[in-house]
């Protein structure tokens, strides 16, 4: 026989009541973790874009919307080519890759595949060497990234799919997407034809998850010239060093091509990072919430069970119950409470976020095991401060309520 | 063992003080068996309660093997009824949720025995009060006669030398009550000290000594005179 006997025994004997303290400590702490557990796989997933991309800026045309990051360039809206060369003369610094890129759809045996012409980063440096050298493919003042400009002997072809640039390619090459390649039974060294000319398969890209493994990638005036757009492009990629230089350039480039939109991913990831932080603000207020109507049920049980077992809270200090054991007794029943309370609500909040993640914040979620920590931490605090007057009001009662009938 | 030196007990309630006990000087020896009787409201509660070490007086002094009790700090005060005070009450005040082996465990594991200690002699006292069958029931499973003698197994837990009895026959047929009432005798006979509060004057005759209380004053007399004006 211990504490623990007479708590678990007097909760057993009122299941009723314990479950009306219960329910609101765990639908609070549940609310709590399915946001805060879908928040954080929603942080990481933007945090993993934006590792994943690098600090990129996209020089779009001025009245394209951006929707998607990958789809950035599927529009009818085209800038000057003449912009690239711009850009490559100005002097940028901590610019990794400059990628200009013109999509026109085709089809290919009654496929419709997305043609992508780009221009390879050699042709661009030849057009910063022409300026005498620059600022531009070096490691800016105060940067904290490794610069990684691409050259002769390392880049390969497959480094489109990770870098979002090419090093080489010439004007009979393409490059082709990993689903594209699978869905046409096309390898390295194959051929192919579109828009009337034949193409020699340079590399297939390894699988990106992305739009670009259906589609395929050719030279950016080869496809400037069999689709007749003329030197024009839908997108301007630079890939900078890390964020500062993406920030520092949104200005510089902004006067720089007057006419143009220039976001960077930052932005791309805006409204992500903006549901994230509604998010945030919503488990805060669960969290509020969890206190003030956890704590005021837990308080009124609290306070509704000192009063319905006050003769035997006589009895126990007539038999040699301290007011100190009388107040452990009911703080220790609170705990409990506020355990089950969080370890429930971390279950079922971690249930719903698992299952629903994926349908209202588009990312897989799983359960974190930390928030449990939190939850039962949270959920334990306040059940015992909203405990701590019954309990001591339970202490303070006269042991003469023994001889009482009560 | 038991002395009251002046000991007077004052409750004020709006404004108003109303003696429960007066001025009362009085000794209990070891081993005694006394009746305290009187009409309701007469005081015995009060004055069960201040023996108890759960109400202090408002004037004198209340010893217990010449030891202050109410200076005693509320802890130690605690301790006082766990070990050398046993309470027997009119309505047995079982805690209903737990079994009868359960509920003459509890002034154990108030007073920290071991779990092994505390089950072997719950089994024990409740052997000798004839329920080794019913170590598992609860309060409402059992009969009245049944919950008084677990109630009685509970006040020996500790092995108490005082026995406080608030009315422990008021809420028993004639039968039970012969039962309890040889109980205490027995408890009596093995040296505890008992005091009892009751109306029942049947009840009172088994006691040694009876003091009577009348509107919170001790009356002397003879036992039998006592009875006969009670």
């Amino acid at each position: 026989m211990t504490m623990g006997t007479i708590i678990w025994k007097e909760m057993k004997e009122r299941p009723t009541a314990l479950i009306a303290s219960l329910l609101a400590i765990i639908l609070s702490v549940t609310a709590l973790v399915a946001i805060r557990n879908v928040t954080i796989f929603s942080e990481q997933e933007v945090a993993g874009k934006l590792d994943e991309l690098g600090a990129n800026v996209l020089i779009l045309p001025e009245g394209v919307t951006l929707q998607d990051y990958y789809a950035a360039d599927m529009h009818k809206e085209t800038i000057p080519e003449e912009h690239v060369a711009e850009l490559a003369l100005a002097g940028l610094t901590g610019v990794e890759a400059i990628t200009p890129k013109l999509c026109v759809p085709t089809k290919l045996d009654d496929r419709n595949v997305i043609l992508t012409g780009i221009l390879p980063q050699s042709e661009i440096q030849k057009m910063n060497a022409w300026s005498g050298g620059g600022m531009l493919f070096k490691k800016h003042e105060g940067c904290k990234a490794k610069i990684n400009v691409a050259d002769e002997n390392l880049d390969a072809p497959d480094s489109l799919a990770e870098r979002r640039a090419l090093q080489h390619l010439n004007q009979s090459e393409v490059l082709l997407g990993s689903d594209f390649a699978a869905s046409k039974g096309l390898k390295e060294g194959d051929q192919l034809q579109l828009l009337g000319e034949t193409f020699e398969v340079l590399s297939v890209l390894p699988s990106t998850g992305t739009v670009d493994d259906s589609r395929v990638f050719a030279h950016l005036h080869t496809v400037q010239r069999l689709s007749g757009t003329g030197p024009v492009v839908n997108i301007i990629e630079v890939m900078g060093c890390c964020e500062d230089v993406a920030n520092g350039l949104v200005g510089e480039l902004q006067s720089l091509l007057p006419g143009t939109k220039v976001v960077t991913i930052a932005n791309v990831v805006e409204t992500q990072v903006s549901i994230n932080r509604m998010m945030t603000n919503l488990s805060y207020l669960f969290l509020a919430i969890l206190v003030a109507v956890g704590g005021a049920s837990m308080a009124s049980a609290s306070f509704a069970n000192v009063i319905e077992r006050r003769r035997e809270i006589g009895t126990l200090m007539a038999l040699g119950a301290t007011p100190r054991f009388v107040t452990q007794l009911f703080l220790a029943k609170a705990a409990l409470l506020g355990l089950a309370g969080g370890i429930s609500g971390y279950v079922l909040g971690s249930l719903i976020a698992v299952l629903l993640g994926p349908v209202f914040a588009n990312v897989s979620v799983f359960p974190v095991p930390s928030l449990a920590i939190v939850a039962a931490t949270v959920a334990v605090l306040v059940t015992l401060a909203a405990s701590y007057f019954p309990a001591r009001q339970a202490s303070r009662l006269d042991p003469c309520l023994c001889f009482k009938e009560v | 063992m038991l002395k009251l030196e002046s000991v007077k007990k004052v409750y004020c309630k709006h404004q108003d003080e109303v003696v429960a006990l007066d001025t009362t000087t009085i000794e209990i020896a070891r081993g005694e068996f006394a009746a305290i009787i009187g009409p309701s409201g007469s005081g015995k509660t009060t004055l069960l309660s201040m023996l108890g070490a759960m109400s202090a007086p408002s004037e004198g002094r209340i010893l217990l093997d010449d030891v202050s009790i109410y200076d005693l700090p509320i802890e130690q005060r605690a301790e006082v009824r766990q070990n050398k005070i046993g309470f027997v009450f009119q309505t047995f005040n079982l805690v209903p949720y737990l079994t009868a082996i359960e509920n003459v465990q509890v002034p154990m594991m108030l007073s920290q025995k071991f779990r092994t200690e505390q089950q072997e002699r719950a089994e024990e006292l409740l052997g000798t009060v004839g329920l080794q069958d019913r170590l598992h029931h609860k309060p409402s499973e059992l009969s009245i006669g049944q919950q008084q003698r677990v109630a009685l197994a509970r006040m020996l837990a500790n092995d108490p030398l005082i026995i406080l009895a608030d009315e422990p026959t008021g809420n028993l047929d004639p039968e039970t009550r012969d039962q309890v009432l040889a109980f205490l005798r027995q408890f009596n006979e093995e040296g505890r000290t008992i005091i009892m509060v009751t109306h029942d004057l049947s009840a009172a005759e088994c006691a040694r000594r009876t003091l009577r209380l009348s509107e919170g004053r001790i009356q002397a007399g003879s036992d039998q005179n006592l009875l006969k004006t009670a």
